[in-house]
């Protein structure tokens, strides 16, 4: 193949690269060095950093690192299980089903399901410990969070478990190896790279929710998303937003600097 | 060179398919070459039925497309690409739009109907001599309350909301003005108050609130409040109509401190292409029956005076949604602040949501 047609081969890729990645990325710089009334300046991010958005920054960051915490100590036994049994293509489809359905519907359902009169308090109620308030807690926001993300998470630990090479496991216990020191030695190691991808894809979404912020946490957890939403739509300060957009692209390649494997090579 | 092929294909039938949509988008302004009325209206803002009774009276064909807030209705008409012969904006969003050269003046020979409207709601402050903008609906900010949830306590002030026994029972509805408009008016000051002082002692009041509420959402309030999940919601006046007609035991009240008085306009943007349809339509819409048919869908207050005697006596006496002269002469109509006052606003209600209980 000459380098002519190879050029051919990567065009199409180039085109919806440069159409669909590159070009809105670069507008979103641009824009956030613009202020309110379309003069150059570098206030947008000289205002990231004052008291008020490190502290969203923090907070956003907070959330994003329970979810991931959550996600990942529920995915990765249930990974583990549905590898180990027989019927593993249908557990996993099962798993997978409820990402099928609009988020918002599943939104709108936690809302009749957590509120004081649903189910989950009736259920309260019948076990005897009582209503609680549920909606519009930080506990009902990390959990519907953790259910829509556990999927993205659970993916690629199954993927990571199931290559994984049952001798190696026979050859560990039977060289001494407690079932302890196997899972630390052995599987966890081998399946990082699963679970690094799993990270990457629930903590980088976590950082910038913003419609379940609304719905489900009634606005008392407030996230870089919300931001961005509230500075595009209703003060139309395109600069701020846009700075944001820009940190959080930033946070997104340290992450994935910091997660990638060797062997893919940084992206 | 198969797979070569179909990537090319994909690649050009996503780069059509896009183009097509963009002039599809754009694409009113053809069409309104032919005797077409291009209608931007907030979401289930009108009968549905008298669209297609107009189309049938006039021959005219009316696209209607709905925008959910001001800044984005204006945000497209700025654009420029579609051919919107009618906008619906708020007061202070024709304010904007006025001085941004986007709406145009409308011909009062052309609308004989407009004798129709209560004198009160003409020549506002907004739009002098009606020359832009024709009233549509109007309403007020205040306070609903279940009785029930309230053991028979009365809230007549917003300062009544800071009472420790309304611990976690209140629901804001999700706007700056809105929510920083009810700091400043428990403190007495205008809603409309460019002080920076002032507007941060409001947010500081505001914070003081922060264990009451329950949750700051938009239209989710409606439900909420009709499954009882809180005692208090802090909401437009025809959001409380609309909860109230679902539900007994509801009052809503609007707060003796003062509050937000607001009207929805009929303009003509200067994206207008069929102004003839454009003037009939303002026209039929001012029409007393039509005005009072879509009064009675839409749950909102008409200022057509003449359409009152034509809707439910108990409808237009409940002084809760058609409030005298005198019940609304305390109350102020939003101002523009100004592209940064506006921000100031925006950034102090990021911060009051950002405080924690």
């Amino acid at each position: 193949m000459n380098s002519k047609t190879r050029l051919f081969y990567l065009l199409p890729y180039v085109l919806w690269i440069g159409l669909f990645v590159v070009t809105p990325i670069l507008l979103v710089v641009y824009y956030s060095f613009f202020d309110l009334h379309g003069n150059f300046t570098f206030a947008n991010y000289e205002k990231l950093f004052t008291f008020v958005y490190m502290k969203m920054i923090a907070s956003s960051f907070w959330y994003a690192f329970l979810i991931t915490v959550f996600c990942l100590l529920i995915a990765y036994p249930a990974a583990y299980f549905i590898t180990k049994t027989k019927y593993k293509q249908l557990l996993l489809l099962l798993v997978i089903l409820p990402s099928w359905i609009n988020l918002l519907l599943k939104a709108y359902a936690f809302l009749g399901i957590f509120s004081t009169y649903g189910a989950a308090n009736n259920f309260l109620e019948v076990v005897g410990i009582g209503a609680q308030q549920i909606l519009f807690t930080d506990f009902s926001f990390v959990f519907v969070s953790v259910y829509i993300f556990i999927p993205f998470m659970l993916l690629p630990i199954f993927n990571a478990l199931d290559k994984l090479n049952p001798a190696l496991i026979d050859a560990s216990r039977d060289l001494g190896a407690s079932a302890w020191t196997t899972f630390r030695k052995v599987v966890f190691p081998l399946t990082l790279s699963g679970v690094k991808s799993g990270v990457q894809a629930v903590f980088i979404p976590a950082l910038s929710l913003f419609m379940i912020t609304r719905l489900i946490a009634g606005n008392r957890v407030i996230t870089l998303g919300t931001a961005i939403e509230q500075h595009f739509l209703v003060t139309q300060d395109w600069g701020m937003g846009s700075a944001i957009a820009v940190f959080l692209i930033i946070t997104m390649f340290v992450i994935m600097i910091v997660t990638g494997t060797r062997k893919r090579g940084i992206q | 060179m198969n797979k070569l092929t179909r990537a090319f294909i994909a690649v050009f039938v996503v780069a059509f398919l896009l183009m097509y949509a963009v002039s599809e988008l754009n694409g009113s302004d053809r069409k309104t070459a032919g005797n077409t009325l291009t209608i931007y209206n907030w979401g289930d803002y009108i009968d549905p039925e008298l669209i297609g009774q107009f189309e049938k009276e006039t021959g005219v064909k009316v696209i209607y497309e709905t925008f959910d807030s001001n800044e984005a209705m204006m945000t497209k008409i700025e654009q420029g690409g579609t051919a919107y012969d009618i906008a619906v904006p708020s007061e202070y969003a024709i304010d904007k739009m006025k001085k941004a050269n986007q709406l145009l003046p409308l011909d009062h020979s052309k609308l004989p109907n407009l004798k129709y409207i209560d004198k009160r709601f003409m020549d506002l402050p907004f739009d002098p001599h009606n020359k832009y903008s024709i009233p549509y609906f109007w309403g007020t900010v205040g306070i609903i309350y279940n009785k029930d949830l309230m053991k028979g306590k009365e809230i007549k002030a917003w300062n009544d909301l800071w009472s420790p026994e309304l611990r976690n029972n209140i629901l804001l509805v999700d706007g700056a003005r809105e929510v920083m408009g009810m700091g400043l008016n428990s403190l007495h000051y205008s809603l409309n108050d460019k002080n920076k002082e002032h507007l941060l002692e409001a947010k500081r009041k505001l914070d003081e609130l922060t264990p009451n509420i329950k949750a700051i959402i938009g239209d989710e309030i409606r439900l909420l409040m009709e499954n009882d999940e809180a005692a208090v919601g802090v909401v437009w006046s025809g959001t409380a109509s609309e909860i109230m007609w679902e539900k007994d035991n509801l009052e809503y009240v609007v707060p003796e401190e003062g509050s937000n008085l607001w009207f929805d306009n009929m303009v003509i943007p200067k994206t207008a292409k069929n102004l003839k349809a454009a003037h009939q339509f303002i026209n039929f819409m001012l029409d007393p029956k039509i005005a009072a048919r879509n009064a009675e869908y839409v749950g909102y207050s008409t200022p057509n005076q003449k359409a009152l005697e034509h809707m439910p006596k108990d409808v237009v006496n409940d002084k809760r949604f058609y409030p005298s002269p005198e019940q609304t002469e305390h109350l102020e109509v939003y101002e523009n602040l100004g592209a940064d006052m506006l921000a100031y606003y925006n950034e102090l209600y990021l911060q009051f949501k950002m405080h924690k209980k």
